[in-house]
């Protein structure tokens, strides 16, 4: 395993791990679905005290 | 339990008498009779306090609400002001020294040299340390509806933490330091930090394990980022080699120019995750809290922890540039720094937009007004670290006062803000007040410490561009303009600007230590209240 190896896995499979995790995020944040979910978990703090 | 504890504080003891009758090296020894000193008082306290400790936390609820651990607050808040105080007054004195180099007095202890490491310490280990500490212990415990976990952990955590404070700051100025910025202490404090952060890591899982709300709150995701990162760059950048066992110094694993990349991974990781995740999971918290109502977008603030923690984790070489380091790993360190805007100003849009409908609450809330004031310094200093990365830009500004300027609008007005308000807030729910003793003391702090930064940071702009400026300047046969010496004496003015503007900054700390001394007595001021007179016409017509 050489330097050239590494850094292109890293450039090539690695982009493509980080952009599919990010897409992840985006998709699990902006679904209709988990509307009533987060408007309810920002809710939280003011459930106490 | 407790005897085990007990157990554990005692050897801790006879491992501090072995380390100082043992020593090769005067610094050490202190060290060991520090160790073996603060053992001894924790034997006391284990003794004294063990029956109140195991009763508190005995009943599930008080008064309604879940037996909340507000001892442990109480002890945050008033450490926190105390080290915002102390690091601040050091950071005054060093200010002067700059502009009067004859108040380094000529001794080894109080010279630049070793006060500038106990400033810095001070202010972001010490009080933003702290402050870190006592906030997520209070925002884990009510967005979890579930009191601290442990009995004695959280102690330890908060006590242990203190004694690193102590250890590192003594280490600096009797010359015990293993000269990495803003990881200076040597192998074996960093040995008992890794110890006491393990603890609490746990103590902050263990409480949202116990959780009784199915979610997660978004600030609990950016503590444990903070936390959890902190663990790592602490362990990696100080992996090092002790010269004896028995005394300071050791060399560091790494050398040359993968030394400094390490470095500056760590550190510029210290801001992004010591000073920036840790202080968003303030923001998250404390400033719907003192608005009275939810986060502008709870989904925003999901896409803002994502890619704030995929992306600062590599701006570190900007640190870098122009130096040994490979071209492309600088163009790396830019390229992620210059990404960094968007989850800054996400965030920082995020913050403000909390307060539409409910702008007019700025008038009459000094509190509120920090806390969003913090998030615009937030904004602006995330602004211009990006532009500062830029190689063209960094050309002029590395190694030139602006750094020290952008680096003190990030601090005082982003973290040492969004402390203050956390800390007002903070003051009468711990000690269980109605109110603060007073809130146009809290308005005096707010103007007084705006007015320092302003001055500190555009004195600080201009000596900095100014002192870039000439040193890049040529003569017509391709020689340096300015000696340094001429460039050092161009700057004076605006030491002294500065060391104003610090000065204001340490009188509002000490207004803030008054107001929350005279809460925790629960003393209540007697004033006008806030914003009586922003109208006297509408008054009138009443």
């Amino acid at each position: 395993m050489t330097y050239e190896n590494i850094s292109h896995f890293a450039q090539t499979w690695g982009l493509i791990y980080f952009m599919a995790i990010f897409a992840c995020v985006l998709i699990y944040a902006l679904r209709p679905k988990s509307r009533a979910k987060f408007d309810d978990a920002a809710r939280i703090p003011f459930r106490e005290d | 339990m407790s005897g085990l504890i007990l157990a554990s504080a005692g050897a801790t003891a006879v491992l501090g008498l072995i380390a100082a009758s043992r020593a090769v090296d005067p610094g050490f020894e202190m060290h060991g009779w520090m160790l073996f000193a603060a053992a001894v008082v924790a034997v006391f306290a284990i003794i004294r306090f063990r029956d109140s400790v195991i009763v508190d936390a005995r009943a599930p609820e008080v008064g309604g609400v879940p037996n909340y651990n507000n001892a442990i607050i109480r002890v945050g808040v008033i450490a926190s002001t105390f080290w915002g105080v102390v690091g601040f007054l050091v950071g005054l004195t060093i200010a002067l020294q700059l502009a009067y180099p004859a108040l380094n007095f000529d001794l080894p202890w109080t010279n630049f040299g070793r006060l500038r490491p106990l400033h810095t310490s001070a202010v972001i280990f010490a009080f933003g340390g702290t402050v870190l500490i006592t906030t997520s212990f209070h925002v884990v415990q009510r967005t979890c509806r579930a009191r601290l976990a442990g009995l004695w952990a959280p102690w330890f955590v908060l006590w242990g933490y203190q004694l690193f404070i102590v250890l590192a700051a003594t280490g600096y100025v009797f010359g015990v330091t293993q000269s990495k910025e803003y990881a200076e202490p040597e192998w074996y404090i960093d040995l008992w930090l890794t110890i006491v952060w393990v603890t609490y890591l746990l103590v902050f899982l263990f409480t949202l394990a116990k959780r009784r709300e199915p979610h997660i709150y978004v600030a609990n995701w950016f503590f444990l980022a903070f936390i959890a990162t902190v663990a790592m760059l602490h362990l990696v950048n100080n992996l090092s080699v002790p010269a004896n066992i028995y005394g300071s110094k050791s060399y560091s694993l790494f050398a040359g120019v993968q030394d400094a990349l390490t470095e500056w991974w760590y550190a510029h990781n210290a801001v992004g995750f010591f000073l920036t995740a840790g202080f968003l999971g303030i923001m998250y918290y404390f400033v719907p809290k003192q608005a009275d109502r939810p986060i502008y977008s709870y989904r925003l603030s999901i896409i803002h922890f994502w890619s704030l923690i995929f992306i600062y984790i590599w701006a570190g070489p900007h640190h870098l540039h122009y130096t040994a380091l490979p071209d492309w790993a600088q163009t790396l360190g830019m390229t992620f720094s210059i990404m960094l805007w968007m989850p800054s100003w996400g965030g920082m849009i995020n913050g403000l937009m909390t307060l539409r409908g409910a702008w007019d609450k700025l008038r009459t809330d000094p509190i509120l007004r920090m806390l969003v004031i913090s998030v615009a310094f937030y904004g602006m200093s995330t602004f211009e670290g990006p532009l500062m990365s830029i190689k063209a830009v960094n050309a002029l500004s590395h190694y030139t006062d602006w750094t020290i300027g952008h680096v003190h609008s990030g601090a005082l007005g982003w973290v040492g803000f969004v402390s203050f308000g956390a800390l007002y807030f903070l003051a009468p729910v711990a000690w269980g007040r109605k109110q603060l003793y007073s809130l146009r003391l809290v308005s005096l702090h707010f103007w007084v410490a705006t007015l320092g930064i302003v001055l500190y940071i555009s004195a600080m702009w201009v000596s900095g561009i100014l002192q870039g400026l000439m040193w890049r300047a040529y003569d017509k046969l391709g020689f340096l303009e300015y000696s340094f010496a001429e460039t050092v004496a161009a700057m004076h003015p605006f030491y002294i600007i500065r060391a104003g503007g610090g000065a204001l900054y340490v009188f509002g700390a000490l207004i803030m230590a008054y107001n929350i001394w005279m809460t925790a007595l629960g003393r209540v001021r007697n004033e006008k209240p806030m914003g009586i007179e922003a109208a006297p016409a509408l008054r009138a017509a009443i």
